[in-house]
């Protein structure tokens, strides 16, 4: 084993992780939920256009691979003259998969709601969207929370496939150090090893935050 | 249904709200055929009736939770005068419900808010009036149903019947002409139950105005001015509570509050 190969090879896969996977996954994730969100509320929709493009779209994210979305977008777009760069893809990509996952949690939390939560709210004279916002919304937050959890563990690894369309994320510096140092082996259990601990550090973060809101949830 | 000659109809009192031949279907099931009910100011109504008899629904359409199918509702002092039979445009639903405020029989309080915040979301959020106003009036209120020390207490630390206390304070902070009661202690343990209906008598003897949905038959009885019977979407008798209580004129009438003196 190779002492010295890991410690050099440490510092730039923990770089990797700090100006690419974590950031790329905070950045995806924020926006996914923004996305998710309308499109859970465009899902409830009694208009029936309004629902139909949001179960398209959300059909269509849970339908095609990932790697096959970062394609598309990066290989594929540039030869009808959209070239996009491989950050901005990898958000753009990352941000609509999320999205399309985290609306269907989103919808079902809202609809756990019980309804006398919303007849209350209209009894004290709240118009639908006022309801949604300061009683429906913060309390399906609440049943969210586990779910969404995994689902930005999930997208943490799924930084990885970025590495495809050349985002420097760690697993392309792993796959670098790798081609340059000829240990595939041992740069490739080094990078499983970090993500792990990534995920370990969410796991946790999960169970708390759980905790927390676990209080006063009816 | 012509009034009862024995008990005349309490007439001087100013009418808040007039509702002439409500009707409601689900589907093809008929829950209310054709019922009317006058509330006047400071006069207690109490509907009784087996379950699915309608009186909840008569309550929710009220209160705009339900749209009727049929029916005039008027409110003289509000101006309004609706017929259910044809549109009826969301603004005017909205002044309707704005008469009256509603305690449910699952008090839904709001579980992410403290107590001080569920009585006020109302008066601020809606009413828009001004918060030191607001949070004195729901003090006092919160005072009188003696849960002032719990008003930043959240609604999963409390009892079922401060729960439900809470609930009433809540329709109180909005000031309503109305209160409307749905079954308020059925969801109760019983000895919870008497707290909620003294809140319920004082109120009555404050003089607010109240139509309450209850099986307590001994709170309709003490503090009703009138009872109606609804069975089947109709109100099949009605009257002052010691009539109705001692001498029902329907066969129907006279099984039910059989049952439940004696359930068994």
């Amino acid at each position: 084993m190779d002492v010295e190969l890991i410690l050099s090879s440490l510092w730039p896969l923990i770089q990797g992780a700090v100006t690419g996977t974590i950031p790329l996954a905070l950045v995806s994730f924020v926006l996914g939920l923004a996305v998710a969100l309308l499109a859970a509320l465009a899902r409830l929709s009694p208009r029936w256009w309004l629902s139909g493009i949001a179960r398209f779209y959300i059909s269509v994210i849970r339908g095609t691979p990932l790697i096959v979305q970062l394609y598309v977008v990066f290989f594929g777009l540039p030869s009808v003259g959209v070239t996009i760069p491989s950050w901005p893809s990898a958000i753009i990509v990352l941000s609509l998969n999320v999205g399309g996952y985290a609306a269907e949690i989103i919808r079902a939390a809202i609809l756990s709601i019980p309804r006398g939560q919303w007849e209350a709210a209209y009894t004290i004279g709240m118009p639908r969207w006022l309801a949604l916002r300061r009683i429906i919304l913060p309390q399906a937050a609440r049943v969210s929370v586990p779910p969404l959890s995994n689902t930005f563990i999930s997208l943490v690894k799924d930084t990885a496939l970025t590495s495809l369309i050349l985002v420097t994320e760690m697993f392309r510096k792993a796959q670098q150090i790798a081609a340059f140092s000829n240990e595939f082996l041992l740069l490739y259990i080094e990078a499983a090893v970090l993500y792990w601990v990534i995920c370990l550090v969410l796991s946790a973060g999960q169970g708390t935050l759980e905790r927390r809101l676990e209080r006063h949830v009816a | 249904m012509s009034p009862d000659p024995i008990t005349p109809p309490p007439s001087e009192a100013e009418t808040v709200l007039d509702v002439t031949g409500l009707a409601k279907s689900f589907g093809s099931t008929a829950v209310l055929t054709s019922v009317d009910l006058t509330l006047r100011a400071g006069r207690v109504v109490c509907l009784i009736g087996p379950s699915g008899s309608g009186k909840t629904t008569v309550l929710r359409s009220l209160n705009g939770l339900e749209r009727p199918d049929g029916g005039v509702v008027r409110a003289p002092g509000a101006g309004l005068d609706i017929d259910f039979s044809g549109p009826v445009d969301d603004a005017t639903r909205n002044r309707l419900r704005d008469l009256s405020a509603m305690v449910f029989q699952q008090h839904n309080l709001f579980p992410h808010l403290t107590v001080m915040q569920n009585v006020i979301e109302g008066p601020m959020r809606v009413q828009r009036r001004p918060r030191e106003e607001v949070i004195a009036e729901a003090r006092s209120l919160l005072e009188r149903v003696g849960l002032d020390a719990r008003r930043d207490a959240y609604p999963s630390e409390l009892s079922g019947g401060q729960q439900q206390r809470v609930g009433i304070v809540r329709a109180l902070a909005l000031r309503p002409r109305l209160l409307l009661f749905d079954e308020p202690t059925s969801a109760l343990d019983p000895e919870l139950v008497g707290d909620v209906l003294s809140v319920m008598k004082d109120l009555a003897d404050e003089g607010w105005t109240m139509a309450v949905v209850t099986h307590e038959l001994a709170f309709a009885r003490d503090v009703a001015d009138e009872v109606l019977f609804l069975d089947d979407g109709v109100v099949l008798e009605r009257g002052a509570p010691e009539r109705i209580f001692t001498a029902p004129r329907e066969e129907r009438t006279r099984r039910f509050l059989e049952r439940l003196m004696r359930p068994f």
